[in-house]
């Protein structure tokens, strides 16, 4: 637990701090807010992706290949929905208990503005079942982590640095900026700094909320089968 | 009622794709009784215990254990289960007593009466010891018996176990098979699935033998051995490549004869005496045992192939 909260605090504070410097500096504030209240709501959605991912590839694959713990799960009155619903309940509850410590952290220096930050725990929660889902249907149905390397060099690490989280989407030249659109991590950034400042229009909102969710839905549709498919053959 | 069998099982076929993996095998298994599946590794075994402890579902074919229809049972045939698979798989990162308790959970046991059976289970596994000690320390022999420990934590009723005692050591082995004997004399019906014959004949009251996804024989150990092979048999080996012309001059010493890449078999009823006449014939063999039939010998008549290949 400890450590999973560390880590968005290290990164807030080396970039936060550090590259806040400069970027007061010579920038002056970012849309409204210094520099490391700007990036602080967004870096908990960034590390919930990351924590979300680190648990539903490789340990899923493990669990459903070489030690096998999860044949050994469905060999009882469970069904092979029930391992993947608990599954993702442990993954949704620990980026929750992540978020509630992290959101009174970065209260406590003030990067909060608005009584809309409260749920930023429930978003981190979101947003770990957004990508959890399908990460881990994924999982289920590989043979090998081939495909994860792939997916964490050309999915996850691009999706961290193009996702508006250490700029603004006003940084981007104005023919990008509607392909960020399409980066999944950019909707749970925008709906962090919507939380932690209080603004944003509703209609924006709710198509970020609408993304993640359809991405949570699809997820958790797919990974029904093909966890039951695995181990119901 | 206690007339009924355990477990009934009518044609079953598993098919994966094109490849049919169980080819219409039928079976009756009594309560109480140790019911083995003998045969080589690709026999079909493990596809057919999957079916067995209704994780698997058959391709066609019926089946009815405890009297239920797995497809629309299966969580509560489960719940009377207990499956050791052929892999060890423990959390390793546990600890034994931990595995245990949270493995029990599954069965919606409470915590209470899982701290006590898992205190049972361990002296019965012999593991008390090694309670608090996180499983990846342990050796083969106690993973083993902590896996079949845990696959009791539910007091089942049947016992399914893939392979029990492949990769252990002599005295892991016996210590296992020890366990199994109490357990059938406390009553828990036992499925086993091997590939060695000395376990399927300690082991098993009735066993069917398996080959290809098919039965080939079916029975106690005892009466497959007598039905399907002479009582001894002769194992020669010669210093020669010249197995052809030796099959021939041994040929009116058995009732059967049996040329293996190492050896030549002769199916006898008393090995001693054909000993004896082939030294009278002039036939020196470089080394000769004298054995009984087992198995081994059943499988290969049926099958023209060892059970090890």
């Amino acid at each position: 637990m400890a450590s999973t909260v560390l880590f968005p605090i290290f990164f807030l504070a080396s970039l936060g701090v550090g590259v806040g410097h400069l970027v007061s500096a010579h920038t002056g504030l970012v849309q409204g807010q210094t520099y490391l209240h700007f990036i602080a709501p967004t870096l908990l959605a960034t590390t919930t992706m990351q924590m979300a991912e680190g648990e539903s590839l490789f340990p899923v694959l493990a669990a459903v290949k070489w030690l096998r713990s999860y044949h050994a799960a469905a060999a009882t009155p469970l069904e092979p929905e029930d391992i993947f619903i608990g599954k993702l309940s442990w993954v949704v509850t620990r980026a929750f208990a992540t978020g509630v410590v992290y959101t009174i952290v970065i209260g406590s220096f003030g990067a909060l503005q608005s009584w809309w930050s409260l749920i930023l725990p429930l978003l981190a929660a979101l947003i770990a079942l957004a990508f959890a889902a399908p990460l881990v249907a994924l999982a289920a149905r590989s043979q090998s982590e081939g495909p994860f390397i792939v997916i964490y060099r050309f999915g996850f690490v691009p999706m961290f640095l193009f996702s508006a989280t250490f700029y603004p989407v006003s940084s981007y030249p104005g023919y990008l900026r509607p392909l960020v659109q399409f980066v999944p991590l950019y909707h749970g950034v925008a709906l962090a700094r919507a939380a932690a400042f209080g603004e944003g229009s509703w209609g924006a909102i709710v198509c970020h909320l609408a993304f993640l969710v359809a991405m949570a839905f699809v997820g958790v549709t797919w990974g029904r089968r093909t966890m039951r498919r695995r181990f119901v053959d | 009622m206690t007339n009924d069998p355990i477990l009934d099982a009518r044609d079953l076929v598993k098919r994966f794709g094109a490849f049919e993996a169980v080819k219409g095998v039928s079976f009756r298994i009594e309560r109480g009784e140790s019911f083995g599946f003998l045969g080589p590794n690709g026999a079909g075994k493990t596809s057919t215990m999957r079916m067995l402890s209704a994780v698997s579902r058959p391709s066609s074919g019926s089946l009815t254990i405890f009297g239920l229809d797995p497809s629309a049972h299966g969580p509560q045939i489960r719940g009377r289960l207990g499956v050791v698979p052929q892999e060890d798989t423990l959390e390793l990162e546990l600890t034994v007593r931990q595995n245990l308790e949270m493995f029990g959970r599954y069965f919606d046991l409470s915590r209470q009466t899982l701290r006590e059976r898992a205190s049972e289970l361990l002296e019965f596994a012999q593991l008390s010891e090694r309670a608090n000690d996180k499983v990846d320390d342990l050796s083969g022999g106690m993973k083993r018996r902590l896996t079949i420990a845990r696959a009791l934590i539910n007091r089942p009723e049947l016992l399914i176990l893939d392979e029990p005692t492949t990769g252990l050591d002599p005295q892991a082995r016996h210590l296992l098979w020890e366990r199994l004997y109490r357990l059938k004399r406390e009553g828990v019906t036992q499925i086993i699935t091997t590939h060695y014959m000395d376990e399927a004949e300690q082991l098993c009251d009735r066993l069917v033998v398996m080959d290809h996804g098919a039965i080939v024989a079916e029975g106690p150990p005892r009466d497959l051995i007598a039905r399907h092979s002479t009582r001894e048999v002769v194992e020669l080996r010669f210093d020669t490549d010249h197995q052809t012309e030796l099959h021939h001059r041994l040929t009116p010493f058995a009732q059967r004869l049996e040329v293996l890449p190492d050896r030549i078999l002769l199916y006898v009823d008393q090995g001693d005496d054909t000993l004896r006449e082939l030294h009278g014939a002039g036939i020196v063999p470089a080394t000769a045992l004298v054995r009984r039939s087992s198995l081994e010998d059943v499988f290969l008549r049926l099958t023209g192939r060892t059970l090890v290949d």
